[in-house]
C-alpha cells in the first residue's frame, strides 16, 4: 500500500525544484570540462578559452527539462492510477468490452494476414516484408511462453533460433532430409538445448538467470563460429533446400515436374515467395493455438503463477523444476521451428543472423507487446520490423528512431501495447460445472 | 497426533536459526505459537516444508516421517500452509488463485471446494474476475486462506494471518478460525505476534525465543503468565 500514499502526496513545488536543482548541478559539474572549457588555436598555441553563458544556458536548459519531465511523469502516473482505481472498483462492464475489441482485432489481423499476399501478389517486397514479420511474431510467441507467462528472464532466445535453423541446414544438405521431416526433429533438437539452457538455471531467477541464458546465447554463436568442420565456421552453410510443395519444387523447370507445370502456371518466383509466407503463417497460426490451449490447462496456469510467485507454488505442491524446464524446453522448440524456416527461407545461414541483436530485438517484441499477450506480441513485431524498414530514408538515424520510439512506447505503456491479461477461466453461473 | 516435531535444528548458513524444537499438535486442536520478530517462527513453519531443511531432528505428521521429502511432495500431503506476507498471485484473478490451490486436488471437487469458499469468505464471491493484487489487504488474506483450504488439507499451517489488517479485518480473521476448527474440525497451527487474540484462539501456546521454545502450555494458562503478558502483551496489546 505504500508506492499508493506516496504517490497521492504529490512532491511539493520545493521538493520538484529541489529535484532539478541536483540535476542541474550534476549538469554543471560535467559541464564545465566538457562545455564551460574550450581550446582554441591561436597563433600556433593551444589557448584554454572559457565559454561561461553556453555553460549556464545548458544549466538552466538541464534545470527546466527536470522540471517539465518530472511534472509530466507525475501527471502521466496520476493519470493512470486514477483510471486504474476506477476500472478495480467497475471490473465488469470494461473488461468485457475491452475483450471484445482485443478479439475482434485478433480476427481482424489474422483476415489480414491470409489475403494479404493475394492483393500483393506482384509485390514481393511487401510479401517478403510480411513474411518477416511473421518469422518475428513466431519467435516472439515462443519466447513468450518463458518470459511472459514463466516470468524467465531469457536474453539468448536467438541460440535456438540458431540450433533450429542449423540443425535443418544439416539435416537437409548432409542426409538429404525434407523441410516437413526436418521441422520436427529441430524442433525437438531445439527443446533438448533448452532443457540444457533451463537444468543449470533452474535455482536463479531475474537478472542472474538473465546473465546465465545471455551467456548460452553467446556460447551456441561461438561454438558455431568456431566449430568448422560441423558448421562451416564464419562462412555458414549455403545451398540449403527450399521447401517444396508436396514435393513439386519452386523452379523454372525440372525433369519430375514443378510447382508451375503441375498447375500449368507459368513459372514466377513469386510462387515460392507467396508459398513461404503461406508456410510461416501457418506455423504460427498453429503456435498461437498451442500456446492458447497450453494457458488454460493446469501447465500453463503454472506457469503464471510460478512469475508470480514461486515459494507460494511450492507451497501448493508444484512441482517447480518441471514447470520451469517445461516452459524453456516449449519456448526453445518454438524458437526452433522459426529457426528451420528461416534457414529454408534463406538457403544461406551462417553465425551472424542469430547474434545478441537478435535476442534482443525478440525480448523487446515480447516487452513491448506487453508481456504474456498473444495479440501484442504481433502488433509489437509489426512495429519493430516496419519501423527500420520505413526508416531506410533516414539513413544513419535510422537506429535512433528506433530507440526512440521504444522509449515513448514504454513511457506511453509501461505494460506493454497491450498489457491486459485475459483471465484463462471465467465464472460460470451457478450449477454449471466448470 | 497430527504433527510432531523432535529435536529440530535448521540453519541459514551459519545461523542457527532453530535450536532443538519440540512441537506437537494433536487432531482437532488450534495450537498457537507467539513471539518476537525474528524468534523464528516462519523458519519453523518453512522447515516442515524444507525451506529450509532441518540439519537434525524429526518431523512426523499424520504418522509418517517427512524430513526428508521434497517440498513439493511434503505439500501433497494433508497439509496446507498460508505463507507470510500471503503471496497470492497478484496479477491472476480470484478464480484463478483459488483454483492454483487446488491444482493438485481432484478436479471433481472443484466445484464444491468453490462453494464451501464461497461460503467462508462471501466477499471473494462477489471480486471473482477481479485480479488478485487489487483486492484489499483483508481480502488478501482471505483469499490466502481459502487457496490454502482448496486443497482440503487435514492441517492448516498460518504464519502471522492478522499482519498488518485493519482491526474488523482481524477480528474476522479469528472468527474464521474458530469457525473452521469448531464447525469443520480443522487442525490449526497459528503464528502469530498478536498474542492476544491467538492465544484466546488456541487450546494450547508455545512461546518462541531466539530459535528455542521457552515456555508451553494452555492458551489460558499462557494468557495468565506474568512473564508472557510482561513480554508480549502489556504494549503488545495496546497495539492490536
Ligand atoms: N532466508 C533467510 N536467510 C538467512 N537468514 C534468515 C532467512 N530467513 C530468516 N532468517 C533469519 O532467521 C531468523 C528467524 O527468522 P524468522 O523465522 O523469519 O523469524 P520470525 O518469523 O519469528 O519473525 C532471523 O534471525 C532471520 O534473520
Ligand atoms: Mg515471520
Amino acid at each position: 500500500m505504500s508506492p499508493l500514499v506516496f504517490a497521492n502526496n504529490a512532491p511539493t513545488l520545493a521538493e520538484r525544484c529541489k529535484d532539478a536543482a541536483g540535476i542541474a548541478l550534476i549538469a554543471l559539474l560535467l559541464g564545465i570540462p566538457m562545455i564551460g572549457l574550450t581550446t582554441a588555436d591561436q597563433g600556433g598555441s593551444l589557448q584554454v578559452l572559457t565559454r561561461w553563458p553556453l555553460l549556464g544556458a545548458f544549466v538552466a536548459a538541464a534545470f527546466c527539462g527536470r522540471l517539465a519531465l518530472r511534472y509530466g511523469l507525475d501527471m502521466l502516473k496520476q493519470r493512470r492510477q486514477t483510471r486504474d482505481r476506477e476500472a478495480a472498483a467497475r471490473p465488469g462492464k470494461r473488461g468485457v468490452r475491452s475483450i471484445r475489441i482485443l478479439e475482434l482485432t485478433g480476427w481482424l489481423a489474422f483476415g489480414i494476414a491470409l489475403v494479404l499476399p493475394i492483393l500483393f501478389s506482384d509485390n514481393r517486397y511487401v510479401v517478403d516484408t510480411a513474411t518477416t514479420v511473421l518469422i518475428y511474431v513466431m519467435l516472439g510467441w515462443g519466447l513468450n511462453v518463458v518470459v511472459g507467462l514463466a516470468g524467465l528472464l531469457d536474453l539468448g532466445h536467438a541460440a535456438f533460433y540458431a540450433v533450429g535453423a542449423y540443425a535443418y541446414a544439416l539435416l537437409s544438405t548432409q542426409f538429404g532430409w525434407g523441410f516437413w521431416t526436418a521441422l520436427p526433429v529441430a524442433g525437438l533438437t531445439a527443446a533438448v538445448f533448452g532443457l540444457a539452457l533451463g537444468w543449470p538455471s533452474l535455482r536463479l531467477r531475474g537478472d542472474y538467470l538473465a546473465i546465465v541464458t545471455l551467456g548460452f546465447g553467446e556460447i551456441i554463436r561461438v561454438v558455431l563460429t568456431n566449430w568448422t568442420d560441423l558448421s562451416g565456421g564464419p562462412n555458414g552453410i549455403s545451398s540449403i533446400p527450399r521447401p517444396t510443395f508436396f514435393g513439386l519444387p519452386f523452379v523454372p523447370s525440372s525433369d519430375t515436374g514443378t510447382f508451375a507445370s503441375f498447375f500449368g502456371l507459368e513459372f514466377s518466383p513469386m510462387h515460392r515467395i507467396i508459398f513461404l509466407y503461406y508456410v510461416i503463417l501457418l506455423l504460427s497460426l498453429l503456435t498461437n493455438v498451442l500456446v492458447k490451449r497450453l494457458r488454460r490447462l493446469p501447465i500453463g496456469r503454472a506457469w503464471e503463477a510460478m512469475r508470480e510467485d514461486e515459494i507460494a507454488c511450492k507451497a501448493l505442491g508444484m512441482n517447480i523444476t518441471n514447470v520451469k524446464l517445461s516452459a524453456f524446453a516449449l519456448g526453445a522448440m518454438l524458437g526452433g521451428v522459426a529457426g528451420v524456416f528461416f534457414a529454408a527461407r534463406q538457403g544461406f545461414i551462417s553465425p551472424e543472423s542469430f547474434t545478441f541483436n537478435e535476442s534482443a530485438i525478440i525480448l523487446a517484441i515480447v516487452v513491448l507487446g506487453g508481456m504474456g499477450s498473444q495479440l501484442g506480441v504481433v502488433l509489437a513485431s509489426v512495429v519493430l520490423v516496419l519501423l527500420p524498414e520505413l526508416g531506410r530514408d533516414f539513413a544513419e538515424y535510422r537506429m535512433l528512431l528506433f530507440g526512440a520510439a521504444m522509449i515513448l512506447i514504454m513511457v506511453w505503456r509501461p505494460g506493454g501495447i497491450l498489457s491486459h491479461r485475459e483471465p484463462t477461466l471465467r465464472h460460470q453461473p451457478a450449477g454449471e460445472q466448470a | 497426533m497430527m504433527l510432531q516435531l523432535s529435536g529440530v535444528h535448521a540453519h541459514y548458513g551459519h545461523i542457527h536459526a532453530l535450536r532443538g524444537i519440540d512441537l506437537s499438535v494433536q487432531v482437532g486442536e488450534v495450537v498457537t505459537l507467539i513471539g518476537a520478530n525474528g524468534a523464528g517462527k516462519s523458519t519453523l513453519l518453512m522447515s516442515l516444508f524444507g525451506q529450509p531443511r532441518v540439519s537434525a531432528g524429526r518431523i512426523v505428521f499424520d504418522n509418517e516421517d517427512i524430513t526428508r521429502l521434497p517440498t513439493h511432495v511434503i505439500a501433497r500431503r494433508d497439509i496446507s500452509l498460508v505463507p507470510e506476507g500471503r503471496r497470492i498471485f497478484p496479477r491472476m484473478t480470484v478464480l484463478e488463485n483459488l483454483q492454483m490451490g487446488a491444482v493438485m486436488a481432484d478436479p471433481d471437487n472443484l466445484h464444491v471446494d468453490l462453494k464451501r469458499m464461497y461460503a467462508l469468505f462471501p466477499i471473494l464471491e462477489e471480486r471473482l474476475e477481479q485480479r488478485a493484487g487489487t483486492l484489499s489487504g483483508g481480502e488478501q488474506q482471505m483469499l490466502a486462506i481459502a487457496r490454502a483450504l482448496m486443497a482440503r488439507p487435514k492441517l492448516l499451517l498460518l504464519d502471522e494471518p492478522s499482519l498488518g489488517l485493519a482491526p474488523l479485518y482481524i477480528k474476522k480473521i479469528f472468527q474464521t478460525i474458530r469457525e473452521l476448527n469448531e464447525d469443520h474440525g480443522m487442525t490449526i497451527l497459528l503464528i502469530e505476534q498478536n498474542a492476544h487474540h491467538a492465544l484466546r484462539a488456541a487450546h494450547r501456546g508455545y512461546v518462541m525465543q531466539h530459535g528455542q521454545i521457552t515456555m508451553t502450555g494452555t492458551g489460558r494458562d499462557l494468557l495468565a503468565s506474568a512473564e508472557v503478558r510482561a513480554a508480549y502483551l502489556e504494549g503488545g496489546h495496546a497495539a492490536a
